[in-house]
């Protein structure tokens, strides 16, 4: 990978994020600005897939468990050319093809529909499943949050995964340590993923969820290990100021104003950042 | 159209025996068919599947929620998933993962919900569904399917294997009345006269198709014709033929192995309201939980037997 062409990639997707979510008017910022450096690295450095054959059959996988966080996704489909950067500006609207949770019916370039938190590991299972079973290349990998990992589906489908050495998904969790509620220590305790992972019998990795460096790393080596999970260290909202607050970021109204001042905060970031590398 | 076997008597085949007999024969033909239990197989027959194709057979154990959600997966792939587990987990339990997993996003699934109703005997009131084609009946484009006995597997099968999309099919697994003759077939969504009559029709699907053709005789001593419908197909429902026994016998009484709200009952009562309203009964369970017993006393137990339609289709002809 070239570090700045993803951190650039990346910015890119936040940006577009911001101006998806400033057109609505509204909308999931927190959990989407979390993984936009995790959908920078995947769709640059590490994903199989063809923009102009989206449903080839030997592509690579991405389900977006948490669903909410769809805008994130289409900012990023948008920027790899799966649509027009134009129709993110159509978001939530009536009779849209970019609805708030991510629809494989309406989307092009969204391999699975999510929304109902907890199922998106068990569909990607199944895709993990159906191409060793028939012998197609490519591999899966699926988002989830960590307050996602409340729900029990996620431990049936860890089970599995671990039972049958599948070898062909990756679970990234978007460790952000927060839920729609507030922070997920006060909702329900936080568990040591790692370790939990871990006694189910994936190899698990850690990665700072805002590295792309550091991203990159730990999927490949992730993809080398067999079933395997990473945690992604995020911040919820990261990327810009208003959103990176202790408040309720969940969910946020943004302003046009917001979202320019937001975006110039992101270039401002990018560029000092390349002079961290440099 | 499937017909009546001379000499009506219980089965010397088992219907899960039946059932996997035709699934084997599909996934002959289709190398995409693959078998999904959860923790099942032993008592609802793939047994014989796995000794046939293991590679294309996955238990994944007492996990209804992930193993349909897997199976949506996998028909992604283009595989062909038959997921099986007792109708209260296939179902209820694992509802909105069907709901969303499955229909919402068009993925091609098929469901097996073994020991519908009554059938469940002994397993009791946790295992018991009586509201499992209400709940089916709501999730958009699905369809519902009841055999009558073994005879209607292959048609229903083979319907499964070969038309994209999520079907459920509600069975027996043990012994059943063999109601038709060898080499019988039907066709999914329409229904199947059974006996023709002008008085009455009753509608039946399931194990109460031999209770309905038992109290067609009865009705027949009293002078009462009654024409009798296999109902199958619940989903889509055959809305002809019950519209042509409102015009033709003026009263409906339906029989049903389920809870009367949300299933057949109230299936065909939507169809007669919305078309030929005319006097109509339901047979079956009423706001209540399943509970141990015999398959026998439960159906008394219930009100599933032919006394009951017998009582419901002299109401319902009272009341033209």
């Amino acid at each position: 990978m070239d570090k700045k062409t993803t951190m650039k990639a990346a910015a890119d997707i936040r940006k577009l994020c911001i101006e998806e979510l400033a057109a609505a008017g509204y909308g999931h910022i927190g959990g989407s600005m979390s993984i936009c450096d995790i959908l920078a690295v995947l769709y640059t450095d590490i994903l199989d897939i063809d923009p102009k054959n989206p449903k080839k059959p030997d592509r690579d996988y991405l389900v977006l468990s948490k669903g909410h966080c769809g805008p994130a996704l289409y900012a990023t489909l948008a920027y790899k050319g799966y649509f027009d950067k134009e129709q993110l500006k159509t978001l939530n609207q009536g009779g849209t093809s970019l609805p708030s949770h991510c629809d494989r019916l309406k989307t092009t370039g969204i391999d699975i529909s999510t929304g109902s938190l907890g199922q998106g590991l068990s569909l990607g299972t199944g895709v993990a499943m159906g191409k060793k079973i028939q012998g197609i290349p490519g591999r899966v990998f699926v988002i989830v949050g960590d307050g996602e990992l409340q729900e029990g589906q996620n431990w049936e489908a860890v089970q599995f995964i671990a039972h049958k050495g599948l070898s062909n998904i990756v679970i990234i969790v978007d460790n952000n340590r927060r839920q729609l509620d507030g922070y997920t220590k006060d909702i329900c305790q936080t568990f040591d993923y790692k370790a939990k992972f871990e006694s189910f019998g994936l190899h698990t990795f850690v990665a700072d969820g805002h590295n792309v460096t550091d991203i990159y790393d730990k999927l490949t080596t992730a993809i080398k290990t067999g079933p395997a999970a990473v945690i992604m260290n995020t911040e919820k909202g990261h990327g810009c100021k208003f959103s990176e607050i202790p408040g309720f970021n969940h969910y946020m109204v943004i302003s046009k104003e917001m979202a320019d001042e937001a975006i110039a905060e992101v270039d401002r970031r990018l560029e000092a950042s390349y002079g961290q590398i440099d | 159209m499937g017909r009546l076997t001379d000499n009506i008597k219980l089965d010397t085949t088992e219907m899960r025996a039946a059932y996997c007999e035709a699934l084997i024969d599909e996934a002959k033909k289709n190398k995409n068919i693959v078998v999904v239990d959860a923790d099942v197989s032993h008592s609802v027959g793939t047994e014989p599947f796995y000794r046939e194709f293991p590679e294309r057979s996955i238990n994944c154990g007492i996990m209804e929620a992930h193993a349909i959600g897997m199976s949506a997966g996998m028909s992604e792939t283009g595989l062909v998933p038959f997921f099986h587990a007792f109708g209260v987990f296939a179902t209820r339990r694992a509802f909105d993962q069907i709901f969303l997993s499955c229909a919402y996003q068009k993925l091609n699934v098929k469901i097996i919900g073994a020991d519908p109703g009554v059938t469940a005997a002994t397993n009791g009131g946790t295992h018991m569904p009586f509201e499992d084609i209400g709940l089916m009946r709501l999730v958009p484009g699905a369809v519902i399917i009841e055999p009558a006995d073994v005879t209607m597997y292959k048609s229903a099968v083979s319907y499964m294997a070969n038309n994209y999309g999520v079907h459920y099919l509600r069975t027996s697994r043990r012994k059943t009345m063999r109601i038709y003759e060898d080499g019988a077939e039907f066709v999914i969504g329409k229904a199947n006269k059974l006996a023709d009559g002008k008085d009455v029709c009753i509608i039946a699907s399931g194990i109460m198709v031999y209770e309905a053709l038992k109290a067609a005789d009865i009705l027949s001593e009293k002078g009462i014709s009654a024409r009798v419908l296999d109902m199958h197909t619940i989903k889509p429902l055959d809305t002809e033929a019950v519209q042509a026994a409102a015009k033709e016998c003026g009263a409906i009484v339906t029989a049903e192995n389920h809870n009367v709200t949300g299933g057949l009952g109230s299936a065909v009562c939507e169809a007669l309201s919305e078309g030929t309203p005319v006097p109509a009964e339901r047979v079956g369970v009423k706001e209540s939980f399943g509970e141990v017993g015999t398959q026998d006393f439960l159906q008394k137990r219930f009100g599933l037997t032919a006394d009951g339609i017998v009582a419901a289709a002299l109401k319902c002809i009272s009341r033209k």
